[in-house]
């Protein structure tokens, strides 16, 4: 009888998350299908122009991406906290912090990564040229941290309440507002022939302080959530 | 010094203290009410560009200055609650919560009417005007989030972090906004910009933010007074001050 | 080992649901937590337990505030709600798999674990197809991966059968033999032979 060592645990614990993940497969299909659909309604809505459509892309495909993760938020430690398994990560022998993270990198990659991997084929669709899509996609890969970590700390908030649907989109707009501008303001600029370098810079210092900050936010909402 | 500071924060001694004091709150506001609008409507002289539309300032900056320093205040009350658990921190961030909302309100409206002569549209996408919107949206989260929580030391409790989530945020949506509307609109000039005003018309406008500040002092002392009434129901401190009403 | 709760008071909205309450468990003991429905058992668990503050008092064990040393208290105290904690998701043995590594506990036998607490064969049967007994005593193998001296039951007899609630009491019989102290609510009586029972009425 050994004990494992820490990085056995956190591995045990990351290959748990994506097993779930993978036995759920289906339904991690959900934020994609989502944002394809937001994206594809805007050529149908507005009309196949290419130039209108090239002018818009940025904000469409910003906009659907900023939607599905909203989507996704409320799934994050919802299911742990009707079950009794997040009082369980609380009293665990692990930092909770740590836990967080984990349970934050595996949504991540199983929820954004996957739309953000799709986003240069929709870009293309909306007339986007390649040097514009690199921008986008790192755009998104700065952007979407924040996104999700600041919306992870305003949904933990709400797990006292059952259904808590609009009120979390109402809460995280503003807070959404930042990210969507820089990240557009990124792309646009690149289309326009001029450096993308200022508004990335300015996601990636959101992207640094959300990281540093939020999973602390976090622990502090999980713990309000567990003591009813 | 901990302990006066415990004093100051028992529910018993802050409804007596902010009985007595409101009455003279009430009076001071009247006054820099009435001598504000005096001087913003009466006595400051037209300006040479906009005429007497301009004077909507006089209610409209106030206003947006309100709204920035209700929440700020808000999150130090919250910053209170959850590092010392005060429960009068708890119950002075949820009552501000609703005049900050109305301030903000107020500010939008006034913005929105005074852009209605000035550049003919009812909404323009000025950045001050969307900031102050999703400052709004800001103050309607935290009512929302108190709302629908039902053990209000929990609601409390999760009020303050959002709180100062959104303290945090300000800034970054502030600027932010600023960048998104001159990339698109160019350097045109804002509904707010303030050129170096003239004596006469900035020395209304100074009191009629002390009015406003007054004023919200006297909303909050009310508001959290009918907030512990309904917080502490069954408390010694409640029952003794019935008494003493029904004594009178 | 002594737990102490010393004053507690617990408010719901406007409710008291207990004031003052104190009581001491020593090694070797088991408290029985005694009430009718809404009177506060679960709540007051989760104050012990560390989950929850209570509004006034506080608990002690071995002398030092549990809000103190937090870490150290969760790892010598095992939870176990009327909530099982399983993730349906996954096996049974993947289950047990992960609560060890959460309690960073030695690595322990799980086919064992599994036999001892009636699910032998299932190690590979995701738990979404058990029964709410089956999941229930999956909860409990918890009490014997994570090797801690303080058990709080809340409820542990949901779900279970007669064979089930003997597994129980061969387990908290055991536990205690060895030392160890057991706090558990329940709303109807509960019978342990040979053992020190303390009750706490709400």
């Amino acid at each position: 009888m050994n004990k494992m060592t820490p990085f056995h645990d956190v591995y045990s614990l990351i290959s748990s998350e994506f097993l779930v993940a993978f036995r759920h497969r289906y339904e991690a299909l959900n934020p994609l299908l989502f944002f394809v659909l937001v994206c594809l309604l805007f050529p149908l809505g507005i009309g196949p122009s290419p130039q209108l459509l090239n002018t818009i892309a940025p904000g469409i495909i910003w906009a659907a991406a900023l939607l599905a993760i909203l989507m996704s938020l409320s799934n994050v430690f919802r299911t742990e906290y009707d079950d009794g398994r997040l009082e369980l990560m609380v009293l665990a022998n692990h930092s909770l912090v740590l836990l967080t993270t984990i349970k934050l990198l595996a949504h991540w990659c199983l929820n954004v990564l996957p739309l953000i991997l799709l986003s240069p084929i929709i870009a293309s669709a909306l007339g986007m040229s390649f040097d514009v899509q690199i921008t986008l996609i790192l755009s998104l890969l700065l952007g979407t941290p924040v996104l999700l970590l600041v919306g992870t700390t305003v949904s933990t908030l709400t797990l006292v309440i059952p259904q808590n649907g609009m009120l979390l989109a109402l809460l995280v707009l503003p807070l959404y507002v930042p990210v969507l501008i820089f990240g557009t303001s990124a792309v646009n600029a690149t289309a326009a022939g001029m450096s993308a370098a200022g508004p990335l810079y300015v996601l990636a210092a959101l992207c640094v302080l959300s990281l540093t900050l939020s999973p602390f936010a976090i622990v502090s909402a999980i713990k309000i959530g567990v003591s009813q | 010094m901990m302990k006066w500071l415990h004093t100051m924060a028992s529910s018993a001694w802050f409804y007596r203290f902010s009985g007595k004091m409101i009455p003279w709150l009430m009076g001071i506001f009247g006054v820099l009410f009435l001598v504000g609008l005096y001087g913003g409507l009466v006595a400051a002289p037209a300006d040479y560009q906009q005429g007497d539309a301009f004077r909507i300032i006089y209610i409209h900056v106030p206003a947006a200055w309100m709204s920035l320093f209700i929440y700020i205040v808000m999150a130090v009350y919250g910053f209170i609650a959850l590092v010392w658990r005060i429960k009068l921190a708890e119950v002075l961030l949820i009552s501000s919560a609703p005049i900050g909302a109305a301030f903000t309100f107020l500010a939008l409206v006034t913005g929105s009417l005074w852009g209605k002569p000035m550049w003919g549209t009812w909404w323009s996408w000025d950045a001050r005007l969307t900031s102050e919107l999703l400052l709004l949206f800001l103050y309607w989260g935290v009512i929302g989030l108190y709302a629908a929580i039902e053990d209000k030391r929990t609601a409390s409790r999760a009020v303050s972090i959002l709180t100062l989530i959104g303290v945090v945020n300000i800034p970054i949506i502030h600027y932010s906004v600023e960048w998104w509307n001159t990339l698109h609109q160019g350097s045109s000039v804002t509904l707010t910009d303030k050129p170096s005003m003239a004596t006469e018309m900035l020395i209304p406008l100074l009191v009629m933010a002390t009015a406003f500040k007054v004023y919200y002092a006297i909303s909050l002392l009310i508001r959290t007074r009918a907030e512990l009434v309904e917080r502490e129901p069954n408390s010694k401190w409640l029952k003794q001050v019935i008494e003493e009403n029904n004594h009178e | 080992m002594i737990l102490q709760a010393k004053n507690i008071t617990c408010l719901r909205g406007h409710r008291q649901l207990f004031t003052d309450l104190s009581f001491t468990v020593n090694s070797g003991e088991v408290l029985l937590v005694e009430g009718e429905n809404g009177s506060g058992k679960s709540t007051l668990l989760r104050i012990v337990s560390g989950l929850r503050r209570p509004d006034a008092g506080e608990v002690v064990w071995n002398e030092q505030a549990i809000t103190a040393i937090a870490a150290d208290y969760s790892q010598q105290m095992v939870w176990v709600s009327h909530r099982n904690g399983i993730n349906d998701s996954l096996t049974a043995k993947e289950n047990i798999q992960l609560s060890i590594s959460l309690s960073k506990s030695a690595v322990l036998n799980i086919n064992q674990i599994l036999e001892r607490v009636g699910l032998k064969g299932y190690a590979n049967t995701p738990v979404r197809q058990f029964s709410a007994g089956m999941k229930r005593r999956l909860a409990l193998s918890r009490l014997l991966t994570q090797q801690a001296s303080l058990w709080i039951l809340d409820e542990p007899q949901g779900a279970l059968d007669k064979a089930g609630i003997e597994l129980l009491d061969n387990l908290i019989t055991e536990h205690v033999a060895n030392n160890g102290m057991v706090i558990m609510s329940s709303h109807h009586d509960v019978q342990f032979n040979n053992l020190t029972v303390k009750t706490c009425r709400l």
